[in-house]
């Protein structure tokens, strides 16, 4: 599903973000990146979204190279990814259901299938009862529930989450985990996490990347944490 | 692009002015009131261009005939001015008629030049291009048969430099008028975009295209334009005609005319209309441009 070949990525300041990644994570794998902050991870996550464009190297997702992509077909790659973050990026004057709806007007979907899909993701993350709020009535767990709707919503094959606990209290958190524990197990997405959560990784056993000095330092299946921090 | 999308796009160009219902509103008055000082100051300028027209259509050159010259002669005179390039009316004034003008201009003293008038037969001729009149004169003074050509020398080019110098002032004030408003108006549009620069990144983050994220501001654009553009169009049309309903009976007869409502208002309001619009479409356009590098 998603494969790295030899990435370097070194921003404009100096700074080597990426030394040499490879990688190679599978159809329906869920996997948890984990490392110190500054380590590389954010970049690790971006590029797999074309957010960053690696120095060298190959990152293919999905059978489509990223690294080769112009900038005009970027849009058509991140509809077949769904992208969760932090600070759950929601469209502030639109309403829950218009914020799901909007990532399926962009691929053109007829009128009825939105309206169809939209209350079926909804229903899936629990909020079917706030469809018509806005993101600013709701908490920040439901808020990043909305964000992992919208992320879903156009049956993407792989779901990439940057820290998508980081802003949340550990009971919430919990509630979060469970949609992409139910979006793993009964779609089958592929779900790339990276986390600070160390009871989260620790508890729920999935795949451990670590990265440090933008190099992979530990790739374990059912691994833990293993930061003290 | 679908129809459906498009169709989306009109929906949301629409919904958006009304969530940002401030902004929007900051962005419509800059229109109205720009766009109230293009209208009337085009509404002055093309009345004050009409009045130097009339005032140069006003120009005319007078040409005596010799004294000498018989009957057969002063037709020829009268065909060779009228085929003269640049002369678009000619008219002929007898010796008798000429005696009249002057006794009705200067009094009945001159009754007594009855018995032999002294005059001349002359043409009053007006050239085709008003600023042409001096070129004309020479050429028509070359002819036999004419005695002299008067049209006013010195004061006519005194004129004529005047009215030049008003025509270009008027065009270059409204070249910068209309600068400014174009700049003053996408400045305001910029900065109700700015305010929404987090949510293109977010649009394109989800996979919106360009077009996609572009294309509602540009709507947008041009609703705001249409809505700014009411108010200047409605005080244009209502208050010229009640100016010309005031200014025209009392110019009646004057050789100062200023332009009848019909077509004027047309040309004005469609003018302010399609400003508005081109206004509105080039200030989102260039807004929107600036984030969508995401």
């Amino acid at each position: 599903m998603i494969n790295m070949k030899d990435v370097y990525k070194k921003y404009a300041n100096g700074v080597v973000a990426a030394n040499g990644l490879n990688v190679k994570i599978a159809p329906g794998e869920f996997v948890y990146v984990v490392g110190p902050s500054g380590a590389g991870k954010s970049t690790f996550i971006k590029m797999m979204y074309r957010e960053e464009k690696p120095t060298s190297g190959e990152i293919y997702v999905d059978g489509t190279n990223l690294v080769t992509l112009k900038n005009r077909e970027v849009p058509f790659v991140r509809r077949k990814i769904g992208v969760v973050f932090q600070d759950f990026k929601l469209l502030p004057k639109l309403t829950v259901y218009e914020n799901v709806a909007f990532a399926m007007e962009v691929i053109e979907a007829p009128s009825d299938s939105i309206r169809d899909r939209v209350t079926e993701v909804l229903d899936l993350v629990g909020l079917k009862s706030k469809a018509r709020m806005l993101p600013t009535e709701l908490s920040g767990g439901e808020q990043q529930r909305v964000s992992i709707a919208r992320s879903i919503v156009n049956r993407p094959k792989v779901v990439i989450a940057d820290e998508p606990t980081g802003n949340l209290d550990p009971e919430t958190s919990w509630g979060i985990m469970n949609v992409f524990k139910d979006i793993n197990e009964q779609l089958g997405t592929t779900i790339v996490m990276a986390t600070h959560n160390k009871d989260i990784v620790n508890r729920i056993r999935h795949r451990v990347i670590a990265i440090e000095g933008g190099l992979i330092v530990r790739d374990e299946a059912e691994g833990v944490y293993g930061y003290e921090i | 692009m679908k129809f459906r999308t498009i169709r989306r796009h009109f929906r949301e160009s629409f919904k958006t002015l009304g969530r940002n219902g401030w902004m929007t509103f900051a962005s419509v008055s800059a229109v109205t009131v720009t766009l109230l000082l293009v209208g009337v100051f085009v509404a002055i300028m093309l009345n004050l261009n009409k009045v130097a027209d009339d005032l140069e259509h006003d120009v005319e050159m007078k040409v005596y005939v010799e004294l000498a010259a018989d009957e057969a002669s002063t037709t020829a005179l009268e065909d060779q001015i009228r085929e003269t390039p640049g002369v678009a009316e000619v008219i002929y004034s007898s010796r008798d008629h000429e005696l009249e003008q002057m006794i009705s201009d200067f009094g009945d003293d001159l009754k007594l030049y009855e018995q032999s008038n002294p005059l001349r037969e002359a043409f009053y001729v007006k050239a085709a291009n008003p600023q042409q009149t001096a070129k004309v004169a020479q050429t028509i003074d070359e002819y036999p048969n004419t005695y002299e050509v008067v049209y006013g020398e010195g004061k006519v080019e005194k004129l004529f430099d005047f009215l030049n110098f008003g025509r270009t002032a008027g065009l270059v004030l409204i070249l910068a008028l209309l600068f400014t408003a174009m700049f003053l108006i996408s400045n305001t549009i910029r900065i109700t975009i700015v305010a929404r620069k987090n949510e293109i990144g977010i649009m394109k983050l989800v996979g919106a295209s360009n077009s996609f994220v572009r294309v509602p501001f540009v709507l947008e654009g041009i609703w705001m334009g249409i809505l700014g553009s009411i108010i200047p169009i409605l005080a244009v049309v209502f208050g010229y005609i009640e100016f010309y309903d005031y200014a025209e009976p009392r110019l009646r007869g004057e050789m100062i005319q200023i332009l009848p409502p019909v077509p004027f208002l047309y040309i004005v309001s469609g003018l302010l209309f399609f400003m508005g619009i081109f206004i509105g479409i080039w200030g989102s356009f260039m807004s929107v441009r600036k984030f969508l590098k995401v």
